[in-house]
């Protein structure tokens, strides 16, 4: 029966005892050990939010960076495109342009040409004339030297006159 | 609360195996007795057997008969003394001198208070004078005024010295762990808080949080950890060689349960009250539900008072009887075998010991949390 029976003196030790305990540790220990751990807890969760939100942030300028490289080379490609439009536009004038020159430098020397030949051709046919000309006086001096031919061709120039005889 | 399942069913399994184990062997220690006082063999073993035998009659103070009474000394051992027994010497003469730290012996007794030191009673041979009375001990290990006045007895006795130890062990660790937290810039434990911390935040997440609720825990969470660390640190010391049995002992259990009562009782709130007094039953059933849950108020703390007295000492029977069963069959040879069982009840002890301590701090909580928990919760418990 000596098992079961409470004995006076571990009543009382232990009930005071575990009193202190409690007051003791409730202020000196399980207090400032929960406050740690909660104070610790906390900075582990705003920790983790500011990480969350630099990553976002993160995240966001990545895709900032990637928006503006792709804008960026939109307008590399766009004026790249221009610049060649620009540049055969260019090529095509300059040659539309040195074509016209051309053309207009050729029938320049054509219309030279033309000319220098007319003007020679002109000189040539009076040379002609001009040959013709004296070759036709010597001839006639030397038939005329004969007055039954300068009469022969009075007659005949009259005739071809056809001088109405009235 | 899902890991309680399974816990629970391991505290069930190991409660069943260790009662089944200390019904079997104390009953085998017991009944062994009449066996073990045959004819005294005269080999080896004797002597060990005659130790044992002289040992366990000085403590019993009582017959002189000289046998082996297994019985005895287990419940020497489990029970209280007014010394720290640490060894008996044996001198050439073949006498039996126990070693052993005297405490304080404090009395009240004829209207004054009387000190004295519990070497003065010498085992039991002397009877100390105090003031005009004169104390002795009786067989049982009490102290009595030879007059045959009451005597109230408030020694500091081997538990409650063992209790103080802890104590003070309890308050060096924990306020020295809670120092290593603000030593740290950022909060972190060290040393020993980094071991006590898990164990802390486990009674804090799955003890206080899910019995008692969100709203309420933090209140009764200071109690909950200091039951939780002093009955497994005295588990723990009752295990060691010499230790006492303080957890193992009605009274400090009960003490314990009261404090949970006490709590319980004054944090009941209305719905907890009217529950016991106008319960959700026909009236004509109030005559048979009305005494069942008042009954039920005191039945909890009586089933933990008993759930950690009678786990602790069990455990403690079981190991003295195997130790015993050495010198009930007198032979060495018996030695490896009691030893190998004893080394693996020390191991199951071990578990049993945070495990006792975590129920009772987990039914402590339950109550708590039955006691003060809102109408619609309980009824949602319910279903």
């Amino acid at each position: 029966m000596d098992l079961v029976t409470p004995q006076l003196g571990l009543l009382v030790w232990p009930a005071l005892s575990f009193l202190l305990l409690l007051v003791v540790l409730r202020k000196f220990a399980w207090k400032p050990i929960l406050e740690s751990v909660n104070e610790r807890d906390q900075q582990i969760r705003q920790a983790l939010d500011t990480a969350k939100e630099a990553k976002e942030a993160m995240v966001r300028l990545q895709a900032d960076n990637d928006k503006l490289m792709a804008e960026a080379r939109a307008e590399r490609d766009l004026m790249l495109a221009e610049a060649k439009k620009t540049r055969n536009l260019i090529v095509a004038e300059a040659k539309s342009k040195a074509e016209e020159e051309g053309k207009r430098l050729l029938d320049l020397a054509r219309q030279d040409i033309a000319n220098d030949r007319k003007a020679a051709m002109t000189e040539v046919r009076n040379l002609v004339a001009n040959l013709s000309v004296d070759v036709a006086e010597k001839l006639l001096r030397k038939e005329l030297e004969k007055s039954d031919s300068q009469q022969a061709y009075l007659r005949q120039q009259l005739d071809e006159l056809h001088i109405p005889s009235n | 609360m899902q890991l309680t399942v399974p816990v629970t069913l391991a505290i069930r399994c190991s409660l069943f195996l260790v009662t089944l184990l200390s019904v079997v062997l104390s009953s085998a220690a017991l009944f062994a007795n009449p066996s073990a006082s045959g004819p005294t063999t005269q080999n080896g073993t004797h002597e060990v057997a005659t130790e044992a035998k002289e040992h366990s009659t000085d403590k019993s103070h009582s017959d002189g008969s000289g046998e082996f009474d297994a019985s005895k000394v287990i419940l020497h051992h489990i029970a209280d003394s007014h010394d720290w027994h640490l060894y008996d010497h044996r001198d050439e003469k073949g006498h039996i001198h126990p070693i052993s730290i005297p405490l304080p012996v404090i009395l009240w007794c004829g209207g004054q208070w009387h000190f004295m030191m519990s070497s003065a009673f010498e085992h039991g041979h002397a009877q100390p004078q105090s003031g005009s009375l004169t104390f002795q001990l009786d067989e049982h290990g009490h102290i009595k005024e030879v007059s045959g006045l009451p005597v109230m007895d408030l020694s500091i006795t081997k538990n409650v010295a063992s209790m103080l130890l802890s104590v003070v062990l309890l308050l060096s660790i924990f306020i020295s762990a809670a120092r290593s937290y603000s030593r740290s810039s950022n909060r972190m434990p060290s040393g020993l808080a980094r071991f006590l911390e898990p164990i802390i935040l486990f009674i804090r997440d799955d003890i206080a949080r899910p019995n008692i609720g969100e709203k309420r825990y933090a209140r009764y969470l200071p109690y909950l950890l200091t039951a939780f660390f002093f009955i497994w640190i005295n588990n723990l010391l009752g295990l060691l060689p010499t230790g006492a049995n303080l957890t193992g002992n009605i009274a400090v259990s009960m003490v314990l349960a009261v404090f949970t009562f006490l709590i319980t009782n004054f944090s009941g709130n209305k719905h907890y009250w009217s529950h016991i007094f106008f319960p959700h039953v026909p009236k004509w059933l109030y005559p048979i539900m009305v005494p069942v849950e008042v009954v039920g108020i005191f039945s909890k703390p009586i089933a933990l008072t008993i759930r950690l007295f009678a786990n602790i000492t069990a455990g403690h029977i079981i190991i003295l009887s195997l130790i015993s069963l050495i010198f009930i069959f007198k032979t060495l040879a018996m030695a490896p075998v009691s030893i190998a069982f004893v080394l693996f009840m020390e191991c199951l002890e071990i578990l049993v010991a945070a495990l006792q301590a975590y129920v009772f701090t987990l039914l402590s909580a339950l109550f708590i949390g039955l006691a003060t928990a809102e109408p619609e919760h309980v009824a949602h418990d319910a279903h």
